[in-house]
């Protein structure tokens, strides 16, 4: 059995959140939390966190050297790192609109990385 | 390259010596170890043109602070300088320090300092609302001003190279041989050969006179730390106020500046490394508990920077001016501390003297004396703004928005002669980043518009040469 | 001279929401100048999502958020000025400005919106000692960098300040491969939203380290290092805590002010506290005609509350313009016991809709009771588990109230037990 303390970032408040995990990794409690987003916190948090991914990527021949991405949606935390070398290796080219796909299904995760900004 | 005079450093005495020598049909250059003119002592001090009563009478310091001081107004006139006559007190807080004023002012008559007066308390108060009511009277000098010294410098710098100077950046002198009655300079970018050697190298003079074998000066570096406040607290001052001078000098200050900041300092603390011009949290304070002591108003929530400058201090306590021992073709120009800048343009006529008696050389025909005023779009009305913005657009971009600079203006500072190269250089010609947000929204912009003239990427802007690189490799 | 009925000085969220609703409202002649290439405001630079939450309920990136604004600026026929600077504001709303294109230009306008955000405080008010070596910049002159010249400003980072610009700051360096070494705040808490906290710092191992401040920079040329210290419950560095950090850049995410430039030149009064303009509910300010929204009123958390808040202004410009705008007696509005300001500094007893009032704290409150109150009549109050200097508090109060208040009556906000 392990404990593991985190700060619910559900909303402003901020609850001191408590999680006892067992020996597989599983939850077994959440205590600390006020309302029933912090469970929900905190179990993903505990078993498969996950981040949006945002920053950006090679443009030619656009206004800016650069344009900005991020993730449709969140990827695992683990895999920020790698996804970033697979962002580094692409180049866009002019013109970019807003929701562009910029690199499809990243990573196997099912998540696009997608333009932000146009160009 | 071959010379008939180079001189080393390009401070503010380095400039005008230039600037002064470039009206004969001599070559010239001006060997500087920075990016930039003026980036020693000249950069940080106390920009003030004293009236020169502090010398002992017969010193090379009184002599040519009174003579600089009388030359100032008329120079800054002809170099579209800003210089102001805004007079200095001197105050005494104490019956002792009444009687030292006194002495003062005696000392300023024996060095013919003009204007000069002691005056009550009432009269003080009169005159700087904002003293201490601690104050019992007071030294009035009304020959002082204030100036730019760094502005001084650009502009000495400018007529120089557009009369002809060579301005050679980047060029630390590592060594002096001399071969059949010519100098040769090792530096960091190749050899320089001159005929004749001018050392104006500031806290570096006594090193420069060793590679000929002049041992015979002796410098003490002397830090001093200042506090800069923003032009909202401008009118906290209107004279320079100092304090009672000591042994290491004339105390801390409170004055204007040209720019309408006001500047407290220095501190004095002497130092073993010449180039640090790191602030301490001591000196700060120092500087701080002292000038709260002329004008106990001043609120440091006001302070937009802080600096430091280190000052040559010769131990013989004067300017040493004149040929080296050593040789009759090296003029030395060294321990130029306070009152170096209001002696500066006496300096450098002074040695122009020296030199053109053994050149005899002929004055050019077509020596341009003066200096156009670059264009301040802050100081123009709107009509004035209008033409200016039709005759060139880009002086409708406005780069810095604190200070209200155009990028004309920063154009004009980089296609100057002996213009800017980084980011300072910028902001000291233009004011671009020296406003409340220090450059915070415009130095970006800077970079770009430097790397875009000087046919560079961004990545090799600095922000005053050297390895202070402001941006690194591309992220993509 | 040109002639609008409403100029709206800056093309930021806050700029464009007021425009927006100006022209819904039906106001025809609209002017937006941004001293910037594009409209978007600081938003541009702000790649991370987390923009969006309460107004669109999706979380999008900065020009996302933007780019929606941007879209429904150009649908519409409001005139956009770009790369545009206000030089002055005149008494009678005369707006002075200048560009590369038009050159100096004059705008007569009946109602002006001022909506110029906010800058950096910058080193010099910090007073830190040291070297004047480059690699010392603001956490936002760094991301202007990374994010839109596509370059990196330094390759190991200690970070002063954590507001969420600093916070934000920390991961995008990391994420480009640059080590932080760690986050330093001086005060005992974090100027920053929780949820920046735990996914900036915590999930990259980045230190924070409150009550720490930097107390030197070393480095001649590029600065090598810094000099961290604790302080004491007076802020002032413990002797004996010194610890260096060597490191080539010093990112300064130390606060943000208001820039009122233009407001102070034209006569405008502002609030000492907030360093912007006193305004009413719909976002007066004192000068007749001249509203305020955004960063330019008030510093905000959120960009969402930005929006809100911009589209009272537009909504109180609108009214304005058309002769609709009541005047009449205020009551002012206070802040005590830990309540830093409120925002609108008065209310109009005539006015036509529920207030909400904006503010800040200025320490960490847990499990209190907000209240609301007229000399000793407390108006309303509300229960609050957890206030923090770093997120914006709002109470609402309600039209009737309003209405019931006494003339020339001041009402507080205080805090107190629970």
């Amino acid at each position: 059995m392990t404990k593991r303390e985190m700060v619910c970032v559900s909303c402003p408040i901020g609850c001191a959140v408590t999680v006892e995990l067992d020996d597989n990794n599983e939850v077994v409690s959440v205590k600390g939390n006020t309302c029933p987003r912090g469970d929900k916190y905190a179990r993903q948090e505990c078993t498969h966190p996950e981040r949006m991914l945002t920053s950006t990527v090679k443009l030619e021949g656009g206004k800016l050297p650069v344009i900005s991405v991020k993730s449709a949606s969140p990827i695992p935390k683990e895999m920020l790192f790698e996804a970033m070398k697979e962002i580094n290796k692409v180049t866009l080219k002019a013109p970019v609109k807003i929701g562009d796909i910029v690199i499809k299904d990243i990573l196997g995760t099912g998540v696009d990385i997608i333009a932000t900004n146009e160009s | 390259m071959k010379y008939d005079v180079a001189v080393i450093g390009g401070g503010v005495v380095g400039a005008l010596i230039c600037k002064e020598l470039s009206k004969y049909d001599v070559k010239i250059a001006l060997v500087e170890k920075c990016n930039d003119v003026a980036m020693g002592t000249t950069k940080a001090n106390s920009a003030i043109v004293h009236g020169g009563f502090d010398a002992m009478p017969g010193t090379l310091k009184a002599k040519l602070n009174v003579e600089g001081t009388r030359i100032m107004p008329s120079l800054c006139g002809d170099l579209n300088v800003p210089y102001r006559n805004n007079g200095s007190l001197v105050l005494a807080f104490s019956d002792e320090e009444v009687e030292h004023i006194k002495v003062l002012y005696d000392r300023g008559v024996k060095n013919g300092v003009p204007d000069l007066e002691i005056i009550s308390k009432e009269k003080v108060k009169e005159l700087e609302p904002n003293v201490s009511d601690e104050v019992k009277a007071a030294l009035l000098s009304n020959s002082a001003g204030i100036v730019c010294p760094y502005e001084l410098t650009i502009a000495a710098a400018e007529v120089a190279v557009t009369n002809g100077v060579e301005f050679i950046r980047n060029c630390e002198v590592k060594a002096i041989s001399e071969q059949g009655g010519v100098y040769e300079l090792e530096t960091s970018t190749g050899k320089i050969e001159a005929r004749y050697v001018i050392n104006a190298a500031g806290n570096h003079s006594d090193e420069i006179a060793a590679m000929i074998g002049d041992d015979s000066i002796e410098l003490v570096a002397r830090k001093g730390e200042y506090y800069l406040l923003d032009k909202s607290y401008g009118s906290l001052a209107n004279h320079t106020i100092f304090q009672c001078p000591n042994k290491m000098g004339k105390g801390v200050l409170v004055t204007p500046t040209v720019d309408g900041n006001i500047l407290i300092g220095p501190s004095a603390s002497d130092e073993n490394e010449k180039d640090n011009t790191d602030t301490t949290p001591e000196g700060l304070e120092f500087v701080l508990s002292k000038a709260f002591k002329s004008v106990p108003s001043i609120n440091i929530r006001g302070a937009i920077t802080s600096f430091a400058g280190v000052r040559a201090h010769p131990v013989t306590d004067d300017f040493i001016i004149g040929y080296s021992d050593k040789s009759d073709r090296f003029i030395n120009c060294a321990g130029i501390e306070s009152p170096g800048l209001s002696a500066a343009p006496a300096i450098a006529r002074y040695v122009e003297s020296l030199l053109i008696e053994k050149l005899s050389p002929e004055i050019k025909k077509d020596y341009a004396a003066t200096r156009k005023a670059p264009v301040r779009f802050r100081h123009m009305n709107e009509q004035q703004r209008r033409e200016l913005i039709k005759k060139n657009p880009a002086y409708g971009r406005i780069i810095c928005r604190c200070e209200t600079i155009t990028e004309g203006e920063i154009l004009d500072a980089i296609h100057a002669p002996a213009g800017a190269r980084d980011v300072d250089g910028v902001k000291r010609r233009t004011r671009a980043g020296m406003g409340r947000c220090q450059g915070g929204f415009c130095s970006s912009k800077v970079v770009e518009i430097l790397a875009k003239e000087l046919g560079k990427d961004m990545n090799e802007i600095t922000k005053f040469g050297g390895n202070s690189k402001i941006i690194f490799e591309r992220t993509k | 001279m040109l002639s609008y009925d409403l100029a709206v000085i800056g093309g930021g969220p806050a700029g464009m929401a007021a425009a927006l609703k100006a022209r819904e409202e039906g106001i025809e002649k609209i002017i937006i100048l941004e001293r910037a290439d594009t409209l978007g405001g600081i938003l541009e630079q702000c790649i991370h999502t987390g923009f969006g939450l309460h107004y669109f309920g999706e979380e999008l990136s900065g020009p996302e958020y933007a780019g929606r604004f941007i879209k429904q600026v150009y649908d519409t026929d409001i005139e956009v000025k770009t790369d545009t600077m206000v030089l002055d504001i005149s008494k009678d709303n005369v707006v002075t400005a200048c560009n590369n294109v038009d050159g100096l230009i004059t705008i007569k306008a009946t109602a002006i919106v001022l909506a110029m955000g906010c800058r950096e405080r910058p080193r010099g008010a910090l007073s830190i000692a040291g070297s004047r070596a480059s690699g010392i910049m603001t956490a936002g002159t760094a991301q202007k960098y990374v994010n839109i010249n596509g370059y990196m400003p330094g390759k190991t980072v200690v970070i002063l300040g954590s507001g969420d610009i600093g916070l934000i700051m920390a991961r995008r360096m990391t994420l480009e491969g640059a080590k932080v070494k760690a986050v330093c705040e001086l005060m005992p808490y974090s100027g920053g939203l929780t949820r920046n906290i735990v996914q900036c710092l915590e999930d990259f191992g980045i230190p924070l380290r409150l009550s720490c401040t930097v107390v030197k920079t070393h480095g001649k040329e590029r600065l090598e290092g810094v000099t961290v210290a604790n302080v004491d419950e007076n802020l002032k560095p413990i002797p004996g805590t010194e610890e260096y950090i060597p490191c080539d850049t010093l990112m300064l995410s130390v606060g943000l002010i208001p820039e009122n430039e233009l407001s102070k030149n034209a006569g405008i009064e502002l609030d000492r506290i907030t360093n912007g303009p006193s305004v009413d509910e719909y976002r007066e300010t004192l000068h007749k005609g001249v509203f305020a929204c955004g960063n330019v009123l008030q510093v905000h958390d959120l960009v969402d509350y930005v929006t809100q808040e911009s589209q009272i202004a537009g909504e109180g410009a609108a009214k304005y313009i058309k002769g609709e705008k009541k005047t009449g007696e205020y009551v002012k509005t206070q802040g005590e016991n830990g309540v830093r300001y409120i925002v609108p500094q008065r209310i109009n007893r005539e006015t036509d809709k529920d207030v909400k009032l904006y503010f800040r704290v200025g320490k960490v409150f847990k499990n209190v009771r907000l209240s609301v109150k007229c000399g000793d009549e407390v108006i309303m109050s509300r229960n609050k588990k957890k206030m923090t200097p770093g997120e914006m508090e709002n109470i609402l109060i309600k039209l009737d109230t309003i209405k019931s208040l006494p003339s020339g009556s001041t009402i507080t906000v205080t805090v107190e037990e629970a």
